[in-house]
């Protein structure tokens, strides 16, 4: 049987899974952390607590700011000492909770024995309303809130739920490792979101380069089967080992054959995709009154002396991670947030852990350097490479030309920044950089543009309100 | 911790890359040269060993001399690409050639079709093509009179046509194919098997795809453009041959013949001055294809597929501007 994976480019990086084996370990509390109040995308969260309140491991910290925003929970107990702004890993400000550690004490009604929870709530809004409580955010990297994403807009439905355990980036394993140790709970996840979306379908889709974790999964999903009829229709599928399987909209080709619209959603196609962690944060909000205030870090490279797979509680500093294992090695020229083809380079150690970090990895100067730019030999691998169809020597081109309207018709805004063309150029020429910058500004002015549509239509509605308000319409009465 | 800040590496992704550079790929285009070069040595001698030094050496110095002292940059040497374009020149010329006829094809085709345009990637045509036509119109003389090939260590060589040009010749004064074929006793083992007359590279089917399959396998190439070629040249020779096997020549004999392998396989190949897409890449194919026919057939020279692909390259940025990839929901 042909080996399934999305249709269009895609590269095969060195796997590197180096910590594979490391089971997953909880990291010791540090003695003071730093909640971010922005830690998904959308509106940054409104602090409920101030400066000296005693606070509680699971305690509400800060509340949705908007629609799309999300709850913050306190991964930790002791007093807040500051609410400020303090540098992220970029070195720019954020809004953060500093909490001085006292005691590990939680919240009562958080349920932190092991007992496996199978029977699902009743009713589905009532499963929404627990994600939404919980605090949950997509844990794949995007960060979006979860019970957003569970509450289709109307007129959309969904046919399958997907859930990603890809782990198509390189060195990471902190997905590969919950499914092996915490396959139920990822289970009972999926039975979760799969009845909050009324949905008869879940996949569960795997990488090949992790056969333990779809047997494994496998199993647990069979024997998972007699705990009632929300586990039927879960599925395990094996995909080919491709980066980037593990982006959304590629793993919606490989797994339902079908491709979002440009601009569009997942659900435009009838899908939603959810990461394998963030099944793990819904079982713990759901089943276990467990808000999301930790999550699995892998830190790992090839100049670092101790691989792990780390629980680490929200808000833990990256230097106490790093210290806790040995210290920063001195072979290390570049620590990456993430993975290596999408992570991102960490300007400030200092800065604190949020629920979407995934990994810490340390590359040397050699494996990470850069080759000098030489001339464009017209190999075209970047366009092979390219997963959305793009062709990154075309935009390189444009974007240095600064012809916004040709990049906008060769669609670089629909670039989902995975570097496979900088991956694959064998010039070494910087084609992302440049096209992440050109994508940036047409973005800007599509937005713009759409803006100024909507503000012209509002005119128009309200000049000929006015003008049938003025003649006396018949139809006012 | 043991690591100042001012240490890190800060800078976008991806923070890895690859280990395909265009030295690994022009480098790897050497290496699948190397059959039909051991092949030609082995066939041709001594002499071929010349043309071969004298066109790769001239091809590099030219290179370095041109990027360090006119362009006052970084040496591109490195790349291999000066190389590759010495042993192509090298493959597509008849081992008799004198050595400074060669020397004269690697300034045409470094120093003119190449360097003029900005150095690798830059170029319109194909460098070693361009050295090759240069010499055949300015040298014809050298350019087609042939060694029927003795082996390394031969010494009496008999000079002669190469099939496609005895064959022109003969059908110019009355003969029929079937005759001609049968009065020079070619065969189509002896033209898999390099004991035909012509420039070396044109000499041995097998070696030359042995290397094609090599650069496939390695993804150094696609092989559309190949196939595409292959395909039009074997479809339409079959169209006319069936139509009147007296006054053409068969799909085989035109396919085994000639620099079409070589050309089909390694230049219109060449990333530079082929079309970026597959779609593109076959149209391209399938005109190179007809134009070496119509030249073999109706024209006055016995051998079209360095016009061809000349012709071809011509179209290039117009195929890459009508043919794009398939771009992901925008079906």
């Amino acid at each position: 049987m042909a080996r399934r994976t999305f249709s269009i480019g895609g590269v095969h990086p060195a796997d590197s899974k180096i910590s594979r084996g490391c089971k997953l370990e909880y990291l010791p509390i540090p003695p003071t952390v730093y909640i971010a109040l922005s830690q998904h995308i959308g509106a940054p969260a409104k602090p409920v607590v101030t400066v000296g309140d005693k606070v509680k491991v699971g305690q509400v910290l800060a509340e949705p700011g908007g629609f799309m925003s999300a709850y913050i929970h306190s991964s930790v107990s002791g007093t807040v000492k500051s609410i400020g702004p303090r540098k992220d890993l970029s070195g720019n400000n954020q809004m953060v909770v500093e909490i001085a550690v006292e005691g590990d004490e939680w919240m009562e009604n958080i349920d932190r024995s092991d007992t496996l929870v199978t029977d699902l709530p009743e009713d589905p809004k009532a499963i929404i309303e627990k994600i939404k409580l919980g605090g949950v955010v997509g844990l794949g990297g995007a960060t979006f809130p979860t019970h957003v994403k569970l509450s289709p807009p109307p007129g959309k439905t969904c046919e399958m739920l997907i859930i990603n355990g890809c782990e198509c980036e390189p060195y990471l394993t902190s997905d590969f490792r919950t499914l092996l140790e915490k396959g139920e709970q990822v289970v009972i996840g999926t039975a979760l979101i799969k009845k909050a979306l009324g949905v008869a379908k879940a996949t569960i889709a795997i990488e090949d380069n992790k056969l333990e974790a779809i047997e494994h999964i496998n199993k647990v999903v069979d024997s998972l089967k007699s705990k009632g009829p929300e586990y039927s229709g879960i599925e395990v599928l094996s995909l080919m080992k491709k980066y980037p399987e593990g982006g959304e909209k590629q793993l919606i080709d490989a797994v339902m054959h079908r491709q979002v619209k440009s601009g569009g959603l997942p659900i435009d196609v009838g899908a939603v995709v959810d990461n394998v962690c963030t099944a793990l944060a819904v079982y713990e909000a759901v089943q276990k009154n467990k808000p999301l205030i930790d999550n699995s870090v892998t830190v790992t490279g090839e100049c670092f002396p101790k691989q792990a797979n780390l629980i680490v509680r929200v808000g833990t500093p990256l230097n106490y991670v790093i210290d806790y294992l040995g210290g920063v090695p001195e072979a290390a020229a570049k620590v990456i947030s993430g993975g290596p083809m999408m992570g991102k380079a960490i300007a400030n150690l200092e800065a604190a852990t949020m629920k979407g970090t995934g990994g810490l990895l340390f590359l040397t100067r050699e494996q990470t350097k850069r080759m000098p730019e030489s001339n464009c030999i017209r190999c075209g691998k970047c366009a092979d490479a390219c997963p959305m169809g793009l062709e990154p020597f075309l935009l390189n081109r444009l974007s240095k030309a600064g012809d916004m309207d040709a990049l906008e018709a060769n669609a670089v805004q629909d670039c989902i920044m995975c570097g496979c063309c900088l991956y694959s150029c064998p010039a070494g020429i910087p084609l992302l950089d440049t096209i992440s910058q050109a994508r940036g500004q047409v973005m800007g002015i599509m937005r713009a543009r759409a803006a100024a549509a909507k503000a012209a239509a509002e005119a128009a509605k309200a000049a000929a309100e006015a003008a049938n308000g003025s003649t006396g319409s018949p139809t006012v009465k | 911790m043991n690591m100042s800040m001012d240490k890190i590496l800060v800078s976008p992704n991806p923070h890895i890359h690859s280990a395909t550079t265009t030295k690994v790929l022009m480098r790897d285009v050497v290496i699948a040269l190397l059959p039909a070069v051991i092949v030609s040595v082995v066939v041709d001698g001594w002499k071929e060993m010349l043309v071969l030094a004298v066109s790769v050496l001239s091809c590099m110095a030219l290179e370095y001399l041109i990027t360090r002292y006119c362009f006052k940059k970084a040496s591109t040497l490195g790349d291999w690409s000066a190389a590759v374009t010495g042993v192509l020149l090298a493959l597509n010329l008849p081992p008799t050639t004198p050595w400074w006829v060669v020397f004269l094809g690697a300034v045409f085709a470094i120093g003119v079709a190449k360097m003029t345009f900005g150095g690798l990637g830059q170029n319109i045509f194909n460098p070693a093509l361009v050295g090759r036509v240069f010499l055949l119109i300015s040298f014809p003389t050298y350019m087609t009179h042939w060694e029927i090939p003795q082996g390394l260590f031969g010494v009496d060589a008999i000079s002669g046509a190469t099939p496609l040009g005895a064959i022109k010749e003969g059908l110019m004064q009355g003969a029929t194919v079937p005759d001609l074929m049968a009065s020079h006793g070619y065969t189509y083992s002896q033209m898999l098997f390099a004991n035909i007359g012509g420039s070396a590279g044109e000499a041995c089917a097998i070696a030359i795809l042995v290397g094609f399959i090599y650069l496939v396998a390695r993804k150094v190439i696609k092989p559309w453009i190949t196939l595409s070629i292959l395909g039009t040249v074997a479809a339409v020779s079959c169209i006319f041959w069936l139509a009147n096997p007296a006054q053409f020549t068969d799909p085989l004999f035109n396919l085994l013949t000639g620099g079409l392998l070589l050309g089909s396989c390694f230049m219109a190949t060449d990333y530079v001055t082929s079309p970026m897409s597959t779609k593109g890449g076959i149209i391209f194919g399938i005109g190179i294809g007809f134009i070496t026919l119509m030249i073999r057939y109706f024209g006055s020279y016995p051998e079209g597929v360095s016009f061809a692909i000349l012709i071809m390259n011509s179209t290039v940025p117009l195929l890459n501007n009508w043919f794009h990839q398939k771009k992901y929901g925008r079906a």
